[in-house]
Order: structure tokens, then sequence, then C-alpha cells
């Protein structure tokens, strides 16, 4: 098990390695040039030569590579004698357009991303495996064909129209609810879930369609299993039957999914629900450093990406181990 | 088997209400191609203490007769109709609330392949000790217990370990051992084994069954064995009930429909079977034709599309008219549905051995 975990481990490291290194080099290959963008309307080619310089931009892209890597492990220095920036370890450079850390902002735009990707991860799970299981059991009933067609509806709209939409009834026309955004739990709890509640409710509607759907199917199938009949040939409870000895095999494919869905999602894929509702998160920050060609945020966001998905496969993977006693980790 | 008196003859009253008794069972499932008759009017009784083979091919309704009797149809699109009268009790029209809590207890059942009809992901001890828990007011503790004691009795070696363990550590045999250990944990007084010894290698087939014989006569149990093997009813079986479409088609002791077959059907699947005295090179002779759609069953006997003798019947009322089961001359309770006269019975079965049967049927083609 020690042993699964470190290999896993390892196996994670080189895989953001590798994207890093992709990512790295696409940059390079974009047409647009940062110290150009940094250097402003006004711009003599001296001026141009000394943000290159400053940015490390004249150096060959294998040199700048290299120092990137040992900034990641040892940290580094920016800037000359007049500016100085300490960016310790481990550095994923600092940004062209804002000269801070990039880890320093990550790690300021996170709490929203995992405010906003938990809570609404841990919402459209218990929904969509409810639902879903309530319309495996009652297949071809009402109630089956409520959560088949509400998890359509889910599928088919975007996640711009139900917030705006949901922007507009609670914020603007009933005023149930003040105007969205994120407020740090920490400063105020109360105003925190408030401004959360819309975003939640956006994804959850937008996911919830395949947690039920993804459960109902899974669930059908093993309600068809033999060992379904012989729980319930012992005489037990139509309940435990199905919420003891069904789910607990319908929920492994819900795991993998679920897994990848919330790495992703704390790892800043909620773009659209943060600009509908004005979260600055790490999506926008991503979408943001691309506008800029700001490469050092580029790749601090796709590697912070990266590591949630990555990790969460491994989370995964432990949870399978414990849920089926027939995958051995070793 | 040495016990083979018949303990009430049919038709000699009043005798004692039998201890189950099922009376024209019919289960019938809608589907959008028609109406499914999987048990068509199917009536037989048991003791406690006694075993009823049911015999037929898949699809003759064996299975889900035994379902029946469990009440799993209950719930399900399945219409069910007849009587089950178990200790006076009718289980057909009896609530899901009461069945539940017969199930496991009173009627048990041993499924066909232990390794699909286990659960995966709990040990086997804690899925016995359930089964025990559900029917009885005990600590955990006690349940898992009780399981490893079930385990012992079934002949798994070091049961307080082995309950620890998952069924897929568990060997093909072992497993349905387990399996047996948990139908029986509640000392139910009707057990029904499903094809137990199909997913198994013939050297743990036989262990099986003396262990499910040894466990009858210990807890006084009626048997009710699903098989398409005779061989394996001609072990244990005090009685043999042959189901064909749905329907019974020969019902007997064992010896009498073991020695003196009364339908095609039954010589077809006596001849189907190897013999353990018999020439190794010898052919086995299978019924030819498949089992008939349980949706349009066809008219007349429904085995008449794969029965050679419906030449021997004049005026071919085996196309035309169901037969009905009639009660063999000179016998108490052997009951056959067959168009042939009992001297046309004598006159194909007379000295006629395997090879004839197979001239005959290629003839009569």
């Amino acid at each position: 098990m020690f042993r699964y975990l470190v290999r896993r481990l390892l196996a994670v490291a080189l895989i953001m390695l590798v994207i890093t290194t992709i990512t790295f080099f696409i940059f390079f290959a974009l047409p647009s040039d940062p110290a150009l963008l940094a250097c402003g309307k006004t711009c003599s080619p001296s001026r141009l030569a000394e943000i290159k310089h400053s940015l490390g931009l004249d150096q060959s892209y294998s040199t700048q590579y290299w120092e990137f890597l040992k900034g990641l492990l040892a940290g580094r220095d920016f800037g000359d004698q007049s500016v100085r920036i300490h960016c310790g370890a481990p550095c994923l450079g600092v940004s062209f357009q804002t000269d801070t850390p990039v880890l320093t902002t990550l790690l300021s735009d996170f709490p929203a991303d995992l405010s906003l990707g938990l809570g609404a991860a841990v919402a459209f799970l218990v929904l969509g495996v409810g639902l879903g299981t309530v319309a495996a059991v009652r297949r071809g009933r009402a109630a089956d064909k409520a959560a088949v067609g509400l998890a359509l509806f889910g599928v088919s709209v975007q996640i711009y129209f139900i917030g705006l939409l949901l922007l507009y009834l609670f914020v603007d026309k009933f005023q149930i609810l003040p105007a969205s955004g994120y407020t740090p739990i920490t400063e105020d709890p109360a105003g925190w879930f408030q401004g959360l509640i819309l975003p939640w409710t956006t994804l959850v509607i937008v996911y919830l369609a395949m947690y039920t759907r993804l459960t109902r199917s899974s669930m059908l199938e093993v309600l068809a299993e033999d060992y379904l009949r012989t729980a319930r040939a012992k005489g037990l409870p139509a309940t435990t039957v199905v919420l003891k000895h069904g789910l607990r095999a319908a929920i492994t494919p819900v795991i993998t999914i679920f897994g990848m869905d919330v790495g992703s999602l704390i790892g800043g894929s909620a773009v659209i629900t943060e600009s509908v509702f004005g979260i600055n998160g790490i999506g926008k920050l991503a979408v943001d450093s691309v506008q800029n060609s700001d490469l050092p945020v580029i790749l601090g966001t796709t590697l912070f990406a990266a590591t949630f998905v990555v990790l969460a496969n491994v989370v995964v993977d432990l949870v399978y181990g414990l849920v089926d006693p027939r995958v051995r980790l070793a | 088997m040495s016990v083979q008196t018949p303990p009430h003859p049919a038709g000699l009253a009043p005798a004692p209400a039998p201890f189950l008794d099922v009376r024209d069972l019919r289960v019938h499932f809608p589907t959008e191609d028609g109406l499914v008759r999987s048990v068509d009017g199917v009536s037989f009784t048991l003791e406690k203490g006694r075993t009823l083979g049911i015999v037929g091919e898949s699809g003759s309704g064996k299975s889900v007769t035994s379902l029946a009797l469990l009440g799993l149809h209950k719930g399900t699109r399945a219409q069910v109709s007849g009587e089950i009268r178990l200790e006076g009790r009718d289980l057909v029209a009896l609530p899901e609330a009461e069945m539940r809590a017969l199930r496991g207890r009173t009627v048990s059942m041993i499924f066909q392949d232990p390794l699909s009809a286990l659960h995966p992901f709990f040990t086997v001890g804690s899925q016995i000790a359930e089964a025990y828990r559900v029917h009885h007011k005990v600590s955990k503790k006690e349940a898992r217990d009780r399981a490893v004691e079930m385990l012992k009795r079934v002949g798994i070696p070091q049961p307080e370990r082995r309950a620890g363990d998952y069924p897929h550590q568990f060997s093909g045999g072992m497993r349905q051992r387990a399996m047996i250990a948990m139908s029986l944990v509640c000392d139910p007084a009707l057990l029904i084994a499903d094809e137990p010894t199909t997913a198994l290698d013939v050297t743990v087939q036989a262990q099986i069954l003396d262990l499910i014989g040894d466990l009858q006569e210990e807890f006084g149990s009626a048997v009710v064995i699903i098989t398409h093997d005779l061989g394996v009813v001609s072990d244990v079986a005090d009685d043999i009930l042959v189901m064909y479409g749905g329907r019974r088609i020969e019902y007997g002791s064992t010896r009498d429909v073991l020695k003196n077959p009364q339908h095609p059907y039954t010589w077809g699947l006596l001849r189907s079977m190897p013999h353990l005295t018999g020439d190794v090179g010898e052919r086995l002779d299978p019924i030819p034709g498949s089992p008939p759609s349980l949706i349009h069953l066809p008219g007349g006997c429904a085995f008449h599309p794969r029965c050679a003798y419906k030449g021997w019947v004049p005026d071919g009322r085996c196309t035309r008219e169901r037969p009905e089961l009639r009660l063999l001359s000179g016998s108490a309770r052997h009951l056959a549905a067959c168009h042939l006269t009992d001297e046309a019975k004598q006159e194909i079965r007379g000295g006629t051995g395997p090879d004839d049967h197979a001239a005959t049927a290629r003839t009569a083609r």
C-alpha cells in the first residue's frame, strides 16, 4: 500500500513535468510577444531589449526552461539591481504583468475555487446519486421520468444562461440574495455562503445531469445482478438491499468521474461560472494570462490544475481499493 | 437412496395437509412480444425431511417456480396465480412484508453460481452474519460467531480466518459451501437449491450434494432441488417432477420416474445422460430441437415438434390436443402427460436399446 502510494506519487511528478514541458514550448510557438505587450505604445527598440532582458526572454529556450525548473526546486531571484524580486521554492516564476510571484497569486485565488468547486461537488454528488438511485429503483415510473427529464434539462442548458437567469431572478428581481461574489469564509461566513449559493446552484444544475444518469444506469445494472437477488432472498428490507448492497457496487463508476470533476473544478475549470458571478478564481487568472501572454502565470495555472486532476485520480484509486476488495493496491 | 416409500399416496383423503402444497401455480410475464407463460399450472407437494427434484431444460420454468416459492416475483411485473401453501399459509396471497419475514428464515435458497450470487464487496462472514441478523435480534458479535459456526458446519477449514475473506478469495466449491452456510444459517424449513452443482467441478458436485443431504437430515428441512441433470436428482430426490414449457409432463417417485419413465421427453433426458458403466465411445443421444417459445407454445402437446413417437398416436392428436396428466395404471401417484397408450409405450420401450430409439427417431423425421 505504501509502496503503491510512493510509486503513484512519483508518476504524478513525472506527468506534471511532461505537462510543464509541453506548455512551456507551446508558449514559444505562439505569435504574440510578451515583451512587446509590456512595453506599451511608446516603445523604443532599446526599451524593448531592456524588457526582454529583464524578463529573461533574450536567453535561449532551453536556458529559460532550465532556469524555470531550477526555480521550481530551489527558488530564484528576478530583476536587476534596481528592482529585485525574490521567488522562493517552489518558484513558478513571476508574472510579466504584475511582477508578483505566480504562486502567491495562485494561493490567494485558490480559496475561491476550493469553496466553489468543493461545495458544488458535494451537492451534485449527493443529489445526483440520490436522484439516480430513485430513478433506477422506480424505473419506467413517474419518478424515473422526472429525474431523467431533469437531467436532460441540465445537460441542455449552458452555464452562462442558467447563471444569468439565477442572477436576474434572485438578485435583481426578488432581491433575496446580495450581489454574488466571493467573500473569504474567514472574514464573513454568512456572506461567503450567500455569495456562493447561486454559483453552486448553477454548477449543480449542469453537473447533476451526468451524475443522475450515471448512477441510474450503473444502479440498473447492479439491480439485475445475482447478488442483489441473494440479498432479497435473505429477507433484507428493500432499502437495505438498494442502499447497502446496491449502492455499494453501483457507486464505483461514479467515484471515477467524481474524482476527475472535483480535481478540475478546484483547479479552476469553473471559469465560466467564475466570470458570470464575478468570482476572481484560478480559471479567470488562467484566461487573463493567456490573453496577456503572461508565460509564468500560464505555466503556473496549468501546473496547478494538472496537479489537482492527477492527485484526484490517485485519491480515486485509493478509494476504489477501499470500496472494492478485488482491487489490490500493490 | 433407500427411502422410496411415498409419504402420502395422492388422492387418499383425508391426509393431513402436506408441508408444502403448490397448486396450479402460474407465473406469467407480460412483455412487448406477448405474454410469457413461464410457469403454467404446476402443482406438487412436499413433506418435511424429503426432497423433490424439479427437472427440465433451460426455459422450462424451473427457476421461475423456485423464485415464486421465495415470493421474489412480488413487486415485479410478473403475474403470479394459484396457491403455494406452506404449513397452511398461502404464500402467493401473502403481503410482501410478511413474505419478507419468511424469506431466508423459513424458505431459503441456494443459488446456481455462487460467484455471482455472493456480493463481491462484502466478506463471506459478514454476508452470512447479515442473513442471520435480519431474522434474529442478536449482536454483531453473536451473528459473526454463528457465521463462523456455519462455515465450520459446511466443512470450510479455518472458518474463523476464512470468514474474513471475500468471495473471490474462495474456490468454487468453497464458495458454494459458503452459499449453503448462508442459506442454512436460520434453519429454514424449506430449502430450495437452484442448480446447486452446475457451476462446480464434477468431483466437487458429489461433495456438495452429500453436504445438502447431511444437513437436510440434521435440520429436517424439505428440499427442492432444481436441475437439468437427472443424474443429480436420481441420487438425492425422493420425488421427481419433469417440466416442459412451463408445465408438468411427468411427476412421480424417483424410482417410478427413473425405472419406468412414461414420457418421451423423460426418455430423451435419460438417454442424453452419460452412464458411468456405459461404453466411453458410445455417443450420447441428445433430444433434437430446442425448448419451445413460452409465448407461442406449440399447440397440442408442447413437446410434439421434438417427439419421435407422435406417429404412434392416431389422427395426429399430438398436434391438436393437449394431453392431460394421467395416473399410470397400477400406480398410486405416477403421473404423465402423453397421448401414447400404455401398450404403445411398452412396445416402443420393450427390448429396444438406445440405438433403436435413434433409428426410430431418424425415420420419424
